[in-house]
Formats: structure tokens, sequence, C-alpha cells
């Protein structure tokens, strides 16, 4: 590995993307080839996570299943990640690709940040996601899609923002809300009934365990609670102090209550 | 045609050693010290935007002093191979020793092959895992690589303010300790340095995987007392 000293006018910036183009490590495109008929389906496929805005932050949440094809391929992977100490990923569709997108973004904004000396603002952040889609696009449309979320605190402007994307790049915010992912219709569904203003950070995570309970309820790809295993969805909250995933026993307790409520009720 | 004077080589390095040299004296001078918890990272430095002090990876930090542009080149070329470095292999996989002769390489490259020498001299710390994996890479402007486990003083007037330091260095100092130090080293007897002079930041055990932080403002000014 030689060391990175460019003259000025060659020099790739603060970004690791242009970098590693400049020393000609960016991932050949072309070495995929044609896709097969049948698609890639020994490929794993993430399923579901979505991201709640509440009065001091985000929630994000993501279930804990793989799928290849109609198999079970991880039961415990995940899809929730902090982007830096102050934003998170969340991440569907072909999870080779997207693991790899998350580690890529992840250094993108460590790498700005140290190289310059101050953090990208939030929108700067998630305008990078965009770029990052978009040069994946050739790779969706062979059938290897990446659908993220991203949210974050926007320290600007005093509260929680949360931006969903699709294949091309396009960036869409949202202002309560969003749900990517095979179950992301049922998860909507959940949060579109029971969100409201007024909701806090305890009642928000009850409120995303729910939502991916019910998905998975609908969806065979979307994974529910493994109480057996004691495998239990991923969630985190973005506030001002900063990206905090939850405790595993935290959302076992409050899965828990969940079904003591949903068997309680039903009967 | 004319035929080129003759300069004996020991002259063409004494003049180029000189004329980094006195590039180097004219800065303020900055310090780098172990203490209980991590490295202290202290630079007299009165520009709040233009940086001496710098975070390269999870547990290394840099500092530099000299001619800005040319030591800010190095900083971000050390940034850049350490986050290729990480990327290709792992992140335990980046270490400052390897960073430390890569500079080492380049500024013993500039000074015989090139016009001028660099006018830098850098500083690379690594925290370890325990006190006594701390390191500290002292750099000249040749090439010179040093070792150090204690502290080091780069840039001006380095002689006085090392001695001034030894007098109140200690093994396993608090941080409001081993700061106090290279403050009033760095200050000397007649004056005295505020927040506002100060850039200062540190690596720290308990910071989690980034350990590099900065203390500025009031922080910095409660832990000055």
């Amino acid at each position: 590995m030689t060391f990175p000293l460019f003259t000025p006018a060659e020099d790739p910036g603060p970004s690791f993307v242009a970098l590693l183009a400049r020393l000609g490590m960016d991932r050949p495109e072309s070495d995929l080839g044609q896709t097969s008929p049948h698609g890639f389906e020994g490929v794993a496929h993430g399923t579901t996570v979505l991201a709640v805005r509440f009065a001091d932050g985000v929630v994000m949440a993501g279930d804990r299943r793989a799928t290849s094809g109609h198999l079970i391929s991880h039961r415990s992977i995940e899809k929730v990640f902090p982007a830096d100490s102050g934003s998170g990923v969340a991440i569907a569709g072909a999870a080779g690709p997207a693991m790899e997108m998350v580690r890529l973004f992840q250094l993108q904004l460590e790498h700005y940040e140290k190289v310059e000396g101050n953090p990208l603002s939030l929108e700067g952040k998630a305008n990078q996601l965009t770029l990052m889609l978009r040069s994946h696009l050739p790779v969706a449309m062979m059938g290897l899609p990446v659908v993220p979320l991203f949210a974050g605190y926007d320290q600007q402007q005093g509260r929680g923002r949360l931006f969903q994307f699709d294949i091309t790049g396009g960036r869409y915010e949202e202002q309560d809300h969003a749900a990517t992912g095979s179950g992301s219709l049922h998860a909507t569904t959940v949060m579109k009934l029971r969100f409201n203003d007024t909701l806090d950070a305890d009642s928000t995570l009850d409120l995303a365990i729910e939502a991916l309970f019910h998905a998975a309820d609908e969806d065979s790809a979307t994974g529910g609670p493994d109480m057996i295993r004691g495998i239990f969805p991923v969630l985190a909250t973005i506030t001002s102090s900063g990206f905090e995933r939850l405790a595993d026993e935290d959302v076992a307790r409050r899965t828990s209550g969940l079904l003591d409520r949903l068997s309680g009720g039903s009967r | 045609m004319t035929v080129p004077m003759y300069v004996p080589p020991e002259q063409v390095m004494k003049d180029r050693a000189d004329y980094a040299r006195k590039g180097i004296a004219r800065g303020r001078a900055s310090i780098a010290s172990t203490y209980r918890d991590g490295v202290l990272l202290c630079a007299e430095n009165p520009s709040n935007t233009l940086r001496k002090v710098s975070e390269i990876y999870d547990r290394i930090g840099f500092m530099g002093v000299g001619k800005y542009n040319e030591f800010d080149q190095l900083r971000i070329a050390g940034v850049r191979h350490a986050d290729l470095k990480g990327y290709s292999y792992s992140r335990a996989d980046v270490d400052a020793r390897w960073l430390a002769n890569q500079y080492a390489q380049i500024l013993g490259q500039y000074f015989t092959h090139e016009m001028k020498p660099l006018e830098v001299e850098m500083l690379i710390a690594e925290m370890g895992p325990e006190p006594d994996g701390d390191r500290l890479f002292h750099l000249l402007y040749d090439g010179t690589v040093m070792d150090m486990t204690t502290f080091v003083v780069i840039g001006g007037e380095a002689d006085v303010i090392r001695e001034r330091m030894e007098a109140s260095w200690a093994t396993g100092a608090d941080l409001d300790t081993a700061l106090g130090a290279a403050v009033g080293a760095l200050a000397g007897p007649d004056r005295t340095l505020g927040p506002e002079d100060l850039e200062v930041a540190v690596l720290a055990r308990d910071n989690g995987r980034r350990a590099f932080q900065r203390l500025e403002g009031e922080a910095l000014a409660a832990l000055l007392g």
C-alpha cells in the first residue's frame, strides 16, 4: 500500500469514495456480468426496518431475519447501525451489498470529519447516501437492490429527521415515520394508526416493537421475536446525545409486555 | 559551459538542517504526554481554526509544528492511509508504528532529494489498551524517528520547555495534573496561558472506539482551574 500523498491537482478531497476511485480500489461493477433469469435466489435478503420520530429524536428498529428465496438464511443478522455518533442507517435488500454500503457510508462520514475537522450536516450525510445508491443502481437492476433508511438528530434545527430512499438514490424526507423492506406495508399501517405528536421515547420504542411484530405476523420474510433462542429486534434511539442501541434485555422485556397485552386482548 | 562550484555534502546537509530548524523554531511549542488514562496532546495555538492537534484513527492522534500547509498535507495523508488500511484489512490492523515509518520515509526523501526540506516536526501518539502500551513517535524534519513513552516536546524553544517538563512530569498522573504540568512548561515562569491560547485533546481509554476527544471552552477552563 503506497502512502497516499497527492499533488494539489490530483487531490481527491475529503471523500473516501473519491480516494478509493483515485487509487483504483473501488469495486468494478462490471465483474458481476449478466444476471441469471432466476435472479439471485441464493443471496440473503434483509427485510423490514423502520424509523419513527418523537419529540427528542428518532427511534430506528429492524427485525433480525435474512431470507434466500423461501428459506431463512440467517436468524440474527443486524440491520440497524450507527452511521456516526449522531445518526443511524438501517438497511433492507440484498444483505451483502447492503452491509458493504453501510461500512463504506460509516467510513465516508468519519473520513470527512477527520479530514475537514468538522462533521457533515445531516442533509449532507443523507446526500452522501444518495450518491452511493446511485452508483449501486446497475447492480440493483441486476437483482441486488439495497434500500436504506437514514435518520439522525439535526443539531442545527434541533429535531430528529428521517429519510427514505429508493434504489435509484431518490431521497424522500418523511415527517413522522418511515419503513422499508418486505414487511413495510404492515409496519406502516401500525405506525400510521398509533403515531401521534405527543409520544415520548418510551412509548415510541413500544410502538416500533409493535409495528415490527405485526409485520412479522403478516410477512413470512420478516422475523418475529424468537423467545426460544432469545433473539429480539434491534432498536436504537437517536437524540441530541447521540445514537444509543437498546440493551437486549430491555427489548425482551418490552416484547413480553406486548405479547401479554396481545394474548390478553384478543381472546 | 560553467562548472558548478563544489560544495561538500556535509555543508549541504548542514545548510538544509539549519534552514528547516529555523522554520520550526519560529513556531510555538506543543507537548504530548502520557497520563494514567491515555495520552494528552497540548499545543500553544491561539488560532481556533488552524489546527495543530488532530485525530488520525481510533487510537492514534497527530500533532504538528512548523509550516502549516506542509504538516497539514502530511496529516491528511495519514488519515487517508489509516482509513484505507482499516478498510482493506481490519480496524485492529492500523498502528502508529507503521504510520511513523511512512512519515519518516517521506521526510527523509524531502530532506535529501527535494529543493527544500519540509519545515515540520511531528508527533504521532498511540494509546494502548493498558498504560504501558502508550507510545509517542517523535519525527524530525530529516526523517529521524524517536520512540518515547513519557512525554515529547516539539517546536520552538523545545529544550527549555523539555527541562521544565522533566521537573514536573510523573508516571500515572491524572488528567488535571498532566495538563497542569504541560501548560506550566509551555508558559514558563513569566506567562500564564488561558484556554483561548491552547489547543488540547486527549486519547482517553474510556472513550470507546474513537478515543480522540477535544477539550475546549468551559471543559478546558474547568480543567485548568
